[in-house]
């Protein structure tokens, strides 16, 4: 029985390690989809922020001028994608398609003129990284049963990005659902002519969306290298990106049911692990690649309407031009 | 805004925007402090400087002709097709199944059954994308990442646990014999030395021509290009828009696994994981920047197979260069031909029309 449980809190402790990057870059999705501007390129966003955080931290030391380094790589990468999608009207998923394969590009090259060591930046230690934060009474309470355990395992020690995703969902459903800023990206993802008539700047409103969108998933990439990882190596977002993009869809561009599908998709993240090699009564052994497809398969079954309906904002994806 | 002159918008417009790519590629290359110069030197002799590396850039080209013809057919018809990685790998499977199964027959029977069963399968692994985008209004681009990620851990589960040979160390299929395989051209061709070229080359060629008469010649091409350009008005014509989406994505699924008869069937004679290795995303670079049309696919497809093989030599001659160059290229030219294609339109427009005041007279 205590065995038992044990395995549960440490599942659900790498549960929460593998979906803190899903959620990040989630949350940084519905930002600008709900601004009506489809984002193809977070996978290259979250890569590009992952290699910025990586190479900052371990040229100056800093974890923190890293964080900076991974946003501002999402940045200038966001800029692109709002170049191409709002000012020069191009179409958005041809342009965040070409982000992902900058980012892939570019980290690996980029990273091998740099530190030559096959696209790997140095393993990073101490203050380069962002390391485990024991909170309050965590060690005192350990002997507790249950409580006390889960307290410890689960809820404290993790990194602080850990704990920055986490609260940056209920500000998303702030935000967007009960503030004046909120609503009108809402409005400009479903009606952008509306906005435009009320004298508000499509344009302007649909920057600001990208940025947040750049600050969140630029975060989520540095917890990948620079907090969950100690440094880059090739590729390492490795579908996280598009794993978003279906758990936004899971989640119809709402951020709680984003938090739920996002730990459900870390969830068989972290069961796939557990279940290597194991045989279980009656299904017998499970192949680990049933539940690597597993999100990518519900998600299909989500999209051809089979359980619920998701419908995408309106003007998502469509560039807005002033009438004349 | 002014129209451009058909000549301008058909090749000047997209041949700055490819200059435009290579020149911020050139950028990049200068930023590590290597010579871009010297670099297009060096690939240009990997690609055409001896025979082998002459039929590995052609090797190249066969695999980018074929996806860049997927993700052009689908375009035409509105559709943008992300999944050529995933149907030429699905592709691959059929290539497989049909070659162990006549394993020892001549070539000349199961090169064909290869393209038959190969297509089918992409074609199957295209089309259920396109019955959800026609049927339940799913969306193509979504769906067909979804579907590449699918058939990795499925093809990566049927390959390690199901057509893996026993006693075998890596993962891969049992292998074709000599006489099965498609031929490569150094067995008539001297030039081609240990290049993999075989005939599927041929096959691509034979694709870009079909291509054009299909899309331009036929009815059935007509209607493509009726329901990519106004799918209302299609409707309105008589054109049901549901069957064509089906055909077509199932068609463009047939194009990419074509990249898995020339992998699979003629140059390592086994399905070997991730044998695909990218060439179906190199597609959508190809298709945007030929513009869809055959005679464009066919001469990106080149200049692409000239990157990668080049690239290859590039990698080995200046040390500060990764193949991965090859993929910013990659982004760039997908950047600079398809999402901001028309951002030099306006200003040549502008240029144009000023040189010629009878035009702007009005």
């Amino acid at each position: 029985m205590e065995s038992y449980l044990v395995d549960i809190t440490l599942i659900l402790d790498s549960t929460v390690r593998l979906a803190v990057p899903l959620i990040l870059a989630c949350l940084a999705g519905l930002y600008s989809e709900r601004a009506g501007i489809v984002d193809i390129g977070l996978e290259g966003k979250l890569l590009a922020g992952a290699f910025a955080a990586a190479a900052m931290s371990a040229v100056t030391g800093s974890a923190w001028l890293g964080l900076l380094a991974g946003i501002g790589a999402a940045l200038i990468f966001s800029g692109i994608h709002g170049l191409a999608s709002i000012n020069f009207k191009g179409n958005q998923t041809i342009s965040g398609v070409a982000l992902n394969f900058l980012a892939a590009g570019l980290t690996t090259f980029l990273g091998q003129s740099w530190f030559k060591r096959g696209g790997y930046t140095p393993q990073l230690s101490g203050d380069q990284r962002f390391n485990p934060i024991t909170l309050p009474f965590a060690n005192e309470l350990r002997e507790v049963p249950v409580i006390g355990q889960i307290y410890y395992e689960l809820i404290s020690g993790h990194n602080i990005i850990t704990y920055v995703a986490f609260i940056a969902v209920p500000v998303t459903a702030w935000v967007l659902f009960r503030t004046r800023f909120g609503l009108r990206l809402r409005a400009v993802g479903e009606n952008p002519k509306a906005i435009d008539t009320a004298g508000i700047s499509v344009t302007r409103l649909r920057y600001q969306a990208l940025i947040i969108t750049a600050v969140l998933v630029g975060i989520g990439g540095a917890y990948l290298s620079i907090a969950q990882s100690a440094g880059f190596n090739n590729n390492m977002s490795a579908g996280r990106g598009y794993i978003a993009l279906a758990a936004l869809i899971f989640a119809k561009w709402r951020p709680g049911p984003a938090l739920l599908v996002c730990l459900m998709f870390g969830f068989l993240d972290a069961v796939q692990f557990r279940i290597q090699g194991q045989v279980f009564p009656i299904i017998g052994e499970v192949p680990v690649q049933a539940i690597q497809a597993l999100p990518y398969i519900l998600t299909v079954i989500l999209l051809a309407g089979f359980i619920g309906r998701a419908v995408a904002p309106k003007a998502s994806g469509i560039p807005y031009t002033k009438e004349r | 805004m002014t129209p451009l002159p058909r000549w301008a918008d058909v090749v000047l417009l997209p041949l700055l925007n490819v200059v435009l790519a290579f020149l911020v590629g050139g950028l990049i290359v200068l930023a590590v402090g290597q010579n871009p110069l010297q670099a297009v030197g060096i690939m240009l002799y990997g690609a055409f400087g001896y025979g082998s590396g002459f039929g590995y850039t052609l090797y190249y080209t066969t695999d980018f002709i074929f996806a860049g013809l997927a993700v052009s057919l689908a375009y035409h018809a509105g559709l943008f097709n992300i999944g050529p990685e995933g149907q030429a790998y699905v592709g691959g499977l059929g290539v497989i199944l049909i070659g162990l199964a006549l394993n020892g027959t001549h070539w000349a029977i199961v090169f064909p059954l290869m393209i038959i069963c190969g297509g089918a399968f992409g074609a199957l692994w295209a089309f259920v994308p396109g019955y959800l985008q026609a049927k339940r209004g799913s969306h193509v681009v979504i769906t067909t990442i979804l579907f590449n990620f699918i058939a990795t851990s499925m093809m990566g589960f049927l390959i390690s646990r199901v057509l893996k040979p026993a006693g075998v160390n890596s993962d891969e299929s049992a292998p074709l014999e000599a006489i099965t395989r498609v031929p490569q051209l150094r067995t008539f061709i001297e030039l081609f030395k240990n290049s993999p070229v075989n005939l599927t080359f041929f096959l691509a060629i034979i694709a870009l021509v079909f291509i054009y008469w299909l899309i331009w010649r036929t009815k059935f091409g007509y209607a493509v290009r009726a329901l990519g350009q106004n799918p209302v008005a299609a409707n309105y014509a008589g054109i049901s828009n549901q069957k064509m989406i089906m055909i077509v994505m199932a068609m463009s699924g047939v194009l990419a696994a074509m990249v898995a008869v020339n992998n699979v069937g003629g140059v390592q004679g086994r399905l070997i994981l991730n044998f695909v290795n990218g060439a179906g995303f190199v597609g959508i670079a190809v298709a945007f920047m030929g513009r869809g049309h055959p005679v464009g696919v066919g001469l990106s497809a080149l200049l692409f197979g000239i990157l990668y093989q080049g690239g290859q030599e590039l990698a080995f001659q200046m040390p500060g260069i990764t193949r991965e160059m090859i993929v910013t290229i990659q982004a760039l030219v997908i950047l600079f031909t398809g999402a901001m294609g028309d951002m030099l339109r306006a200003p040549l427009a502008r240029l144009l029309t000023r040189s010629e005041p009878a035009t702007g007279a009005k």
